[in-house]
């Protein structure tokens, strides 16, 4: 199966999501999906529950999705946002414990390789673990 | 004090019209211990609620409180929609089958729940919450006297004060570390708020 983990960047800041989201495209290209979003609905620095839900949506692979994000917010948000998906998408959607531009390339890069969605998360999550 | 549709309606435009008047307050707040956007987000989240109080308050109460919470949920912007969102999906799950004001301990603890495990907190960090359990607490303690409502806008009150002297282990005022004691939490003070206005209200009405 050729598909692969799609990656999703969640930052208070668009200017950050959207950075780090072209990071990600660098180093992977377009083999795995990466979609983001940042900023409050707004406009302003800040989250937005409907943003993650779309763009989880846009990044949505048969593997999962791995969302990376910088602040408390970004996180709580992101978790409310995968109790509104689809029951059957919920449980193949996890937010790392990551940092938000070093979890998203190396989340991305396992993603390229075709491994499952928990692999994608450990490596991620091996960079808060060291 | 039985709880009439056109009163939920009021309660909620009396404690959305609170919020929105409080916004510089609790961005004044925020800016001091936090990323001073409370009273903005707050703002966005309550003026959605009240763009939809006919909606809101042609419900069964239920499904009013889960209106109010996915609309808080979808507008906010910041980590209080999560968190207000939670306590009112979960408040309208409890209430299914309940009656208020009989069960209103059980059905505000449901919603206390929702905040604590959304927000992986519990009180004493300088968070809503230390506003919101010793308001339930007066809800078990003081359920069916007479004076509860007065009790309630006193123990949010004191409540509010007592975040001041903590250190806030959570949130983002915890990256202050010490530096967080002296100011009253944001999310404390807008929970102490909507609260006040119940009670107004519930009072006008009696």
């Amino acid at each position: 199966m050729s598909d692969t983990v799609g990656i999703v960047i969640v930052s208070h800041s668009r200017d950050i999501a959207k950075g780090t989201a072209d990071m990600v495209r660098q180093m992977v290209g377009s083999e795995v999906k990466v979609a983001f979003c940042g900023g409050d609905p707004d406009g302003g620095l800040g989250t937005n529950v409907p943003g993650i839900i779309d763009a989880i949506n846009d990044a949505w692979s048969t593997k999962g999705v791995a969302i990376l994000v910088d602040l408390g917010g970004a996180e709580t948000n992101s978790e409310m946002a995968v109790e509104m998906l689809e029951p059957e998408r919920r449980k193949m959607v996890v937010v790392c414990n990551a940092p938000i531009v070093e979890g998203a390339v190396m989340a991305a890069t396992e993603a390229a390789g075709g491994s499952s969605l928990e692999q994608v998360r450990a490596v991620a999550e091996e960079l808060t673990a060291g | 004090m039985t709880l009439q549709p056109d009163t939920f309606k009021s309660l909620v435009k009396v404690a959305a019209e609170q919020v929105i008047a409080s916004a510089p307050e609790l961005t004044a707040l925020d800016q001091a211990i936090g990323d001073g956007d409370h009273g903005t987000n707050m703002k966005r989240g309550f003026e959605a609620v009240l763009s939809k109080l006919d909606t809101i308050g042609a419900q069964p109460l239920d499904e009013a409180f889960k209106t109010i919470g996915k609309t808080l949920v979808m507008t906010v912007g910041g980590a209080s929609g999560p968190l207000y969102g939670s306590f009112f999906l979960a408040a309208g799950e409890a209430l299914a089958g309940k009656k208020l004001p009989e069960d209103l301990a059980d059905v505000f603890g449901s919603g206390v729940n929702a905040v604590s495990a959304r927000g992986r907190s519990h009180a004493g960090e300088k968070t809503m919450l230390d506003v919101l359990v010793p308001v339930l607490e007066t809800l078990k303690a003081d359920a069916g006297r007479e004076d509860l409502i007065e009790r309630v806008r006193t123990a949010a009150s004191e409540a509010v004060a007592r975040t001041a002297p903590m250190q806030a282990t959570k949130g983002r005022a915890s990256f202050l570390g010490a530096r967080s004691v002296g100011h009253v939490d944001p999310g404390a003070k807008s929970s102490c708020l909507l609260l006040h206005a119940v009670c107004s209200t519930l009072e006008a009405r009696q």
